[in-house]
This record gives structure tokens, C-alpha cells and sequence, in this order.
């Protein structure tokens, strides 16, 4: 019998999957997918649907530039992760922001139209808020792998067309 | 002298897929349902594990039966996977694929003159690997209305109770039906009643959707008449690497295994690293490809009913066995072919009781699988 889960993991795997399909891949009827889909999207469980798009292959007048950026803050009794991760969050150029382990405390990723623009947002937008101690930034040069999708994977199908 | 085949090999026609194959070869941009073999590349791991082993220079031969720590593994999969309990020592032989087994059970365990029954449809290699051993091979033609499952009347009808041997494939290449542990025992009974050992192969045992794999071997009095055939090709979508396993009975692993070490010494050292590595860290993946597969299934299912095309609930290996809707079941597969390029394999194929179905493989990616099957539904309005 298939799981709620299951539903979930389909549409991670192709968010362009529709009922109609979700419903032949699993035991749920059309009906019951569209409610599931709802429920998740309503309690927050599912926050979007995105096309992953590798830049690299897009022409170079419409590129992306892309960075990670290390951040390091220092906390005081009124100021908190949230407060800081909530003033970095509402800046568009701002893709991902993840609080994590080790020697620096956020994980910023930012896009802009070209370095200069990156550069900029960063020295202009984030490092002036005054918690923020350091920012490292590192421009993403390549991307072989992103939401598990490989971009040069390789998968010609070079298996026989019939075999026993 | 010149070089004319031998009378046994003679006697067998090449394959029946063949002709399909060199069709299909011939056409551009064709989606094929017609594979016996997963979509997916062997894990990761696995194929990591085969270089590694490659740059140690680990090129060898290896022990006649297998590395010991590759039947120590298998041992232990079979075990907790199949509830089968074998002695890594002498009742495992690892060989260069399942088919490999079957031949050299062929050959070792029975005589020329002695008989076999067979469960067709079935794959191909059985009739002509009890040929080249000179046994006679009894049909036994399993039945749509049986969803194809082996029963106990059609092993009688077809007069299995007179062969020495019975062989046959669950989950099953190519309608993709399987055998509940009550369906099992009923064959059991009769292979016990007639005194018949039992070559099982089990390549798709853990590709079985709906209830749990039960091996015949597991069942009272039959651990000692069967050799069990297994292997990395499918489940864990090793097909090249061409590793297979018998397990049986010492005298039986014995006396194949004084074949297998003259004809093939021992099998492929660097897909016995491979193997190794699969066992002990590529599980996860074996069921995320059997997940898949399952997905598959409910959907070309699903399809097929859609459209109005008669298809039993096939609910292993990665086959759906539907009725032809023409009389022809060969006549169809190539019009589909032509027009629609589609290419699913009629079921003679695999044997007469295969006749007026369709072998249609979902070991393909949703993508084409989808494109494939609306094709289809137009071939068909």
C-alpha cells in the first residue's frame, strides 16, 4: 500500500507530475492525490515548486552568478539567530539561508545579474548589519550536482533495445 | 571434415528474440519495452568498489567456488533476505551469471536420456540448455486463467510427474507473475510425491511486490532435492558484471563445481569485488530501484486498463504480460514497431504458452514509459 510519503517523494522527483500521474504510480485514486497535495501544501510541508535550472547552459547574455556565502555574528541578549536570519531572508538576491555547524554560523547563497552586482548586495546589504562580523564569499564556478540532479550524468541508454 | 554444429546444437533455433532485435536495431528513436534487464547503472558503490579492486591489481583468479567472503556475504543475504540457510563452504557456488548455474546444473545432476519439466513461458535458455545436455524437455504450459502460476493441474496434465527434474522462474521473465507461499506448497507436495528435484531460479526474488518471495527450499522436504539460482543482475542491476549463484546440497554444489572448474575456473574476480561491496552497502539502493519498479508496474497497469487491454495483476520481476489484442501476437509487435516505434516482445518468444501476449518491460525511466504507453493507446484506437 502505498504512504503519504510516497506522494511526497514523487513530486520531488518531478514536481510537474499530475494527479492523473501520481495516481497511476500509486495505490491513492486522482482524488485522494489532489487532497493529499493539499493538506501538505496547507500545513507548510510543501513550500513551492521549482524548475532546476543549470546556468551553465543557459546563453551567457542571461547567466546567473551565483555565491555562497560564509557568515559569522555575535549574539547579544537581544538579538537572536532569528532576528538576524529574519532582516538576511527578506532580501531578494538571498536564495538560502541555513543556520549551521562549525566555524562559521550562516550559510547565505545569493544571485545577482553579474559578480559586480553580487559583490556589491553583499558589502552593501549584509555586511553593514551590525551583528555580522565576517563575510567570506565564494563564487560558484561550475555546478555539477544540484537537488540531487546530476547535470552531466551520462545516461545513454546503452543496453541492447530487446534482450531476453 | 569442415565445420558443420553438432547434432544437439543443431536442433535449437536461434533465438526467437533475435529477429525482433535486428529489427529494432535497424529503426532511430524507438522506445523499447522489449529489455530483460534494469534501467538503472549498478550502485555506485559497487562500480567504485570494481575499480579500487582494479587498481590493487587484484586480477587473479579466484577459488573455484567463489572468494570466501563473498559466500560468507551471500550466505548471510540469503539468510536474512529468503530465510535460506546454506553453508558458505559447500553448499555456495558464485558463477559467471545465474545462467550459468542452470547449464552447469544441466549438465552435472542429470544424464543424457533423463527429462525436464519445464514452466513455460519461460526464459530463453532453458530448453536449450537442457538440449545441449541431451535431456528431453517436458512442457509445461502454465495458464492465463492462472495468472500464469505453476498449479498442481497443470503439472499433472502436462505429465511432469514423469520427468526427473522440474525448472522454473518466480517472480517469472517474462509475465512477471509470481507465487504465494500456499501456491508454493502445492507444487512442493508434487515434487515430493514424485521424486522430482527442482532447479529454482530466483533471479528476481527480491523484485516481488505484492507479498513476500517463498522459496520452494524453504519448504518441508525440499532443501534436499532443490538447487536455488540467484545472482547480482537484477536486483541489484549488475547485468554486465555477469555474477551469478547456486546454492544446494554439498553433493550437488560438488559435482557442478567439477564443471564450472575446468569450463570456467572460477568467475569474474573483479564483479566478486563488485558483489562484495554490493551486499554489504548497496541494500538501500536495491530498494529504491524495487520502489521504483513497483511505481512503474501500478502504472503500465493502470494504463492497460485504461485503454481496455486484458492484462493480469503481474506483481514481480519488471514484466506485465498482457493479451494481444490481434491474433498475432508476432504480426502486432511488429506493425507497433513499425508505426508506432514501440517495441514490446510477442510472448512466443518465450515459448509456446507465451502465445497471443505481449512481453512488456517497465524497466524504463516514467518518461518514456509514459510516451510509450500513449503511443501505444493510439496504435491501439
Amino acid at each position: 500500500m502505498s504512504s503519504r510519503r510516497e506522494i511526497l517523494d514523487l513530486l520531488r522527483e518531478n514536481a510537474r507530475y499530475t494527479t492523473e500521474d501520481i495516481a497511476r504510480l500509486t495505490d491513492y485514486s486522482e482524488s485522494e492525490v489532489a487532497e493529499v497535495i493539499d493538506e501538505f501544501e496547507e500545513a507548510g510541508i510543501i513550500r513551492g515548486y521549482q524548475a532546476v535550472v543549470d546556468w551553465n547552459a543557459v546563453e551567457s547574455d542571461e547567466e546567473r552568478v551565483r555565491a555562497t556565502v560564509e557568515l559569522n555574528v555575535t549574539l547579544d541578549r537581544e538579538t537572536s539567530y532569528d532576528d538576524i536570519s529574519d532582516r538576511i531572508a527578506k532580501f531578494p538576491e538571498v536564495t538560502s539561508l541555513r543556520l549551521v555547524s562549525g566555524d562559521y554560523d550562516f550559510d547565505l547563497e545569493v544571485e545577482g545579474d553579474s559578480m559586480r552586482e553580487v559583490s556589491h548586495f553583499i558589502s552593501d546589504k549584509i555586511a553593514p548589519i551590525p551583528e555580522i562580523t565576517q563575510t567570506v564569499t565564494h563564487y560558484i564556478m561550475e555546478s555539477y550536482k544540484e537537488q540531487g540532479m546530476e547535470f552531466d550524468d551520462h545516461d545513454d541508454d546503452d543496453r541492447l533495445s530487446v534482450s531476453p | 571434415m569442415t565445420f558443420e554444429p553438432a547434432d544437439r546444437v543443431d536442433s535449437v533455433p536461434p533465438s526467437g528474440i533475435r529477429r525482433f532485435f535486428e529489427l529494432a536495431e535497424e529503426m532511430d528513436d524507438i522506445i523499447s519495452l522489449g529489455v530483460g534487464e534494469p534501467d538503472f547503472s549498478a550502485p555506485w558503490a559497487a562500480r567504485e568498489a570494481a575499480i579500487a579492486s582494479l587498481e590493487r591489481g587484484q586480477t587473479s583468479y579466484t577459488a573455484n567456488r567463489g572468494k570466501q567472503e563473498l559466500r560468507d556475504r551471500i550466505a548471510d543475504y540469503e539468510a536474512s533476505t529468503h530465510n535460506l540457510q546454506y553453508d558458505p563452504d559447500e553448499e555456495i557456488l558464485v558463477t559467471a551469471g545465474a545462467s550459468e548455474g542452470l547449464d552447469l546444473a544441466f549438465r552435472a545432476l542429470l544424464n543424457p536420456g533423463d527429462s525436464v519439466a519445464i514452466a513455460q513461458p519461460c526464459y530463453v535458455s532453458y530448453v536449450p540448455g537442457a538440449t545441449f545436455a541431451g535431456i528431453d524437455v517436458v512442457d509445461v504450459p502454465t495458464r492465463a486463467e492462472d495468472e500464469f502460476k505453476l498449479t498442481r493441474e497443470v503439472l499433472e496434465s502436462s505429465g511432469a510427474a514423469e520427468a526427473d527434474a522440474l525448472v522454473y522462474c518466480y517472480p517469472n521473465n517474462p509475465t512477471g507473475a509470481t507465487m504465494t507461499a500456499e501456491e508454493m506448497a502445492d507444487v512442493a507436495a508434487f515434487c515430493r510425491e514424485n521424486d522430482l528435484l527442482v532447479f529454482a531460479d530466483e533471479i528476481y526474488a527480491d523484485l516481488t511486490y505484492e507479498h513476500d518471495h517463498t522459496s520452494i527450499a524453504t519448504l518441508p522436504g525440499m532443501r534436499e532435492r532443490t538447487v536455488v539460482f540467484n545472482g547480482f543482475s537484477k536486483a541489484f542491476a549488475m547485468t554486465g558484471f555477469r555474477l551469478g549463484y547456486a546454492m544446494a546440497p554439498p553433493k550437488a554444489i560438488e559435482a557442478m563445481n567439477r564443471i564450472h572448474q575446468y569450463s570456467m575456473l572460477s568467475a569474474p574476480t573483479t564483479a566478486q569485488h563488485a558483489a562484495i561491496e554490493a551486499l554489504d552497502n548497496c541494500r538501500d539502493e536495491v530498494t529504491e530501484m524495487s520502489a521504483q519498479y513497483d511505481r512503474r508496474r501500478k502504472y503500465v497497469l493502470t494504463r492497460f486498463e485504461e485503454m481496455g487491454l486484458d492484462c493480469f495483476p503481474a506483481a514481480g520481476a519488471f514484466y506485465a504480460f498482457p493479451e494481444c489484442p490481434w491474433d498475432d501476437a508476432g504480426e502486432f509487435a511488429e506493425s507497433l514497431l513499425q508505426e508506432k516505434r514501440v517495441a514490446v516482445v510477442p510472448g512466443t518468444a518465450f515459448g509456446e504458452g507465451g502465445s497471443g501476449h505481449l512481453r512488456v518491460s517497465y524497466a524504463t525511466g516514467l518518461d518514456d514509459l509514459k510516451e510509450a504507453m500513449a503511443r501505444i493507446e493510439s496504435f491501439l484506437n
